[in-house]
């Protein structure tokens, strides 16, 4: 046993794969150490905000600024207030006055800015542009102004009693305050979701449920397969015939068919996070059947099993001291398997709508669904949807590496 | 030609069996959710009406017309007589449409967008991975952890990625759908252009995702061919190396013809909620659009529709295969 251990940590690739499902697995349960909390709670009340630190505004005024002077601030200040509809706009207004195109780069934002501040004149009236068109062209002049002649902000309270503005603060453009000053700040290293949550608050959590998912639907199908594929196997005759034609139907019909239905039949309001690994481990035996049978056919008429059964060992006997260690490995990589498959299987019935009930407890399937519902990929709010498609690869690819990785240390013949 | 009858006749007993027996789970579990479908489509229809006696023979009406007032078993045999001349009722949430006329359309599109690409991507994996087998070094060791990653991406999340990247960021693929929103299916140069765009997106996650895993299979078979002992006896005595590579990918391509059998329910599982992410108009999107609206008629119609299409390419594998492979030959003429 220790000797097999040793030699299943001098393959490369189980080594590889066990430490990245190790390292996924303790940052899922480390992290909520650092960041505890609800899971689930809605931080934000807009969704799908963008990842980042979000700093309090209100607080921030009451923090004492400092004075610095970053170079190039105020290009990088103005450059932010054009935007893309802006640039186009100015380009479209020098067009008209006769500038010929080949000199009017919008991407420059200084020798736009540049151009623009010698050549427009509020009180041009170019032939066949509407009043309203020529007031935005006033306002956006203005904009620009400020923008460049920087000046303070002036902020105000109410006062309660006549209702007149009196002036609390006066923020110039050289003033910064440091972001841990700020009492109330937040920060989301994933943005939140359609529902205002920390997103990688969530996905922690719902890793650890989808893999908990997997290990009880792994368990379950690998003890199913391994029962009926020792029973087939070992007992033979028209216990074989039976379990082979269900294990053969299951295999044909697809089990993802059969899961939409099952979970469909049991309703929403029954479907748990355990149900659904339930359902999933009841419909994914028929791998570990199939080859657990076939590696037990082969073991059945060995010497030592026949000198077992001559000595009047029990059926059970037999199974656990001289058939189970041999295919022990097998049925641990069929587990490894059977952990990966139900973990997808579970975030595919959820896209289908069929997952865990939604209100308790987010999984990897869950955050997809959401995800998707709230169309965050046509969006681009990558945040609500690559990490959890990433964790989904990372832990199936973890376990597949495993298991090619037994599966060498076993099957000397696909050894390289 | 006797042998090969034995052997078809088998396969057809086998297959009609396997249709009966999903053809009775597909009736029986949709119809044991314990929520009431007439009072679903009673909560849209009669909306606003407030005397009871008129809901009362609505709803009535209702189980009259979807037969749910007749015993479970007579409602079994009349569905499997009418599902026999491929009529499948009356839809629950689109009522009064049938459900012949939900899915018929959805089941070209599947069958254009995920036959086409399961072949492609199992053709190009086996090249792939015969290649690894044979070249190893850089090849192999670049192809091989890519492979296995890529197979563990599931189908809908490389769609996804897709759709962000290449319509959602680059702007040179349609997000959604199964041709432009604006044009009627019709035979016209700028329909068929359409088509084609968005069949790009679907076509190739698709692809792309079964490769890896048939890139590694077709390996490990290589592999294990290439170390087999009638290699090294053809080494000994002299047969030219493309002659034995000839041997070798035949016979590790037999296992990988099965291997496409059984793997291929879940090929398609995955395929079809690929679907989904890019809204195209096939089953997978009519079978999310059936659960939402809790529509049985059209979630078992759509289910045994996949089924007997899965069924159908397992028996043409087990056909072909009867044919390619010798053993199947030798063992019909003992």
């Amino acid at each position: 046993m220790k000797n097999t251990i040793r030699q299943v940590f001098h393959s490369p690739k189980f080594v590889v794969g066990f430490s990245i499902f190790v390292l996924v697995l303790l940052s899922l349960f480390i992290y909520p150490l650092f960041v505890p909390g609800n899971p689930l709670q809605m931080v934000g009340l807009s969704s799908f905000s963008e990842p980042g630190t979000y700093v309090s505004v209100y607080d921030a005024i009451d923090s004492e600024p400092d004075i610095m002077k970053l170079p190039e601030a105020d290009a990088k200040r103005l450059a932010d207030k054009l935007n893309e509809e802006d640039r186009a706009a100015m380009k479209e207004w020098l067009l008209l006055i006769g500038i010929p195109e080949a000199d009017i780069d919008t991407t420059d934002t200084k020798s736009l800015l540049k151009l623009w501040e010698e050549k427009y004149d509020p009180s041009l009236k170019p032939a066949g542009m509407t009043m309203a068109k020529r007031n935005y062209y006033k306002r956006l002049n203005t904009n620009l102004e400020q923008a460049l002649n920087a000046s303070e902000v002036v902020i105000a309270t109410e006062n309660a009693e006549t209702g007149a503005l009196e002036e609390a603060k006066v923020v110039t453009d050289t003033d910064y305050i440091n972001t841990k000053d700020v009492i109330n700040s937040i920060t989301l290293p994933l943005g939140t979701d359609n529902f205002g949550r920390d997103t990688l608050k969530e996905l922690v959590s719902a890793a650890k449920t989808s893999i908990m998912i997997g290990l009880i639907a792994g368990s379950i199908a690998t003890f199913i397969g391994l029962s009926t594929g020792l029973l087939a196997g070992y007992i033979g005759g028209w216990v074989d015939e039976l379990i082979l034609f269900i294990t053969n139907l299951f295999t044909v019909i697809p089990g993802f068919i059969i899961l939409i239905l099952v979970s469909y039949g049991i309703g929403q309001e029954n479907r748990g996070a355990t149900t659904c690994a339930i359902v999933i481990g009841f419909t994914s035996w028929t791998w570990t059947t199939r080859s657990v049978r076939s590696q037990v056919i082969s073991l059945r008429n060995r010497d030592h099993v026949n000198l077992s059964k001559l000595s009047g060992h029990s059926l059970l006997r037999i199974i656990l001291n001289d058939i189970l260690p041999y295919i022990a490995s097998y049925v641990v990589m069929a587990l490894i398997l059977q952990i990966s498959t139900a973990i997808l299987a579970e975030a595919q019935l959820s896209m289908l709508g069929l997952g865990p009930k939604t209100t308790e407890i987010p999984t990897l399937g869950l955050m997809m669904n959401w995800a998707m519902l709230y169309s965050a990929h046509t969006h681009g709010y990558w945040w609500a949807y690559f990490p959890v498609l990433l964790i989904i690869a990372l832990i199936s690819f973890s376990l597949n590496l495993m298991n090619t990785g037994l599966d060498q240390v076993f099957n000397p013949t696909l050894r390289d | 030609m006797k042998g090969y009858r034995k052997y078809f006749g088998k396969k057809i007993v086998w297959f009609l069996l396997t249709l009966f027996i999903a053809f009775i789970l597909n009736f029986v579990l949709p119809r044991m959710m314990p929520a009431d479908p007439v009072a679903n489509i009673m909560s849209k229809t009669a909306r606003g009406i407030s005397d009871t006696a008129t809901t009362k023979a609505m709803y009535d009406n209702y189980v009259k017309v979807f037969g749910l007032d007749k015993p479970e078993i007579e409602q079994f045999f009349t569905y499997l007589k009418n599902a026999a001349r491929g009529d499948f009722g009356l839809s629950f949430s689109q009522y009064p449409r049938k459900v012949n006329d939900i899915i018929s359309n959805a089941i070209l599109w599947t069958l254009g967008l995920q036959l086409p690409a399961i072949i492609v991507g199992w053709l190009i994996g086996n090249i792939l991975g015969a290649l690894a087998a044979y070249i190893k070094k850089g090849f192999d060791k670049l192809l091989m952890p890519l492979s296995l990653f890529l197979s563990c991406v599931p189908a809908f999340g490389m769609a996804v990625i897709m759709l962000g990247i290449f319509a959602t960021k680059l702007n040179i693929a349609p997000t959604a759908g199964g041709y432009g929103y604006d044009l009627i299916p019709n035979f016209s140069w700028t329909f068929i252009k359409s088509v084609i765009a968005h069949y790009q997106l679907p076509f190739w996650s698709i692809v792309i995702i079964s490769i890896g895993g048939q890139a590694i299979g077709m390996r490990s078979m290589s592999i294990y061919e290439l170390n087999a002992d009638y290699v090294k006896y053809s080494r000994y005595l002299g047969v030219k190396d493309s002659k034995i590579v000839g041997y070798v990918f035949r016979n590790a391509m037999l296992p990988q013809v099965t291997g496409l059998a059984l793997s291929l329910g879940t090929m398609v599982g995955g395929a079809l909620v690929a679907e989904i992410i890019f809204s195209y108009p096939g089953l997978g999107t009519t079978l999310l659009s059936a659960v939402t609206s809790s529509d049985y008629p059209v979630l078992s119609a759509t289910t045994l529709i996949i089924t007997l299409m899965v069924l159908i390419a397992s028996f043409t594998i087990d056909i072909i295969y009867g044919f390619i492979d010798p053993r199947v030959k030798a063992a019909q003429f003992d």
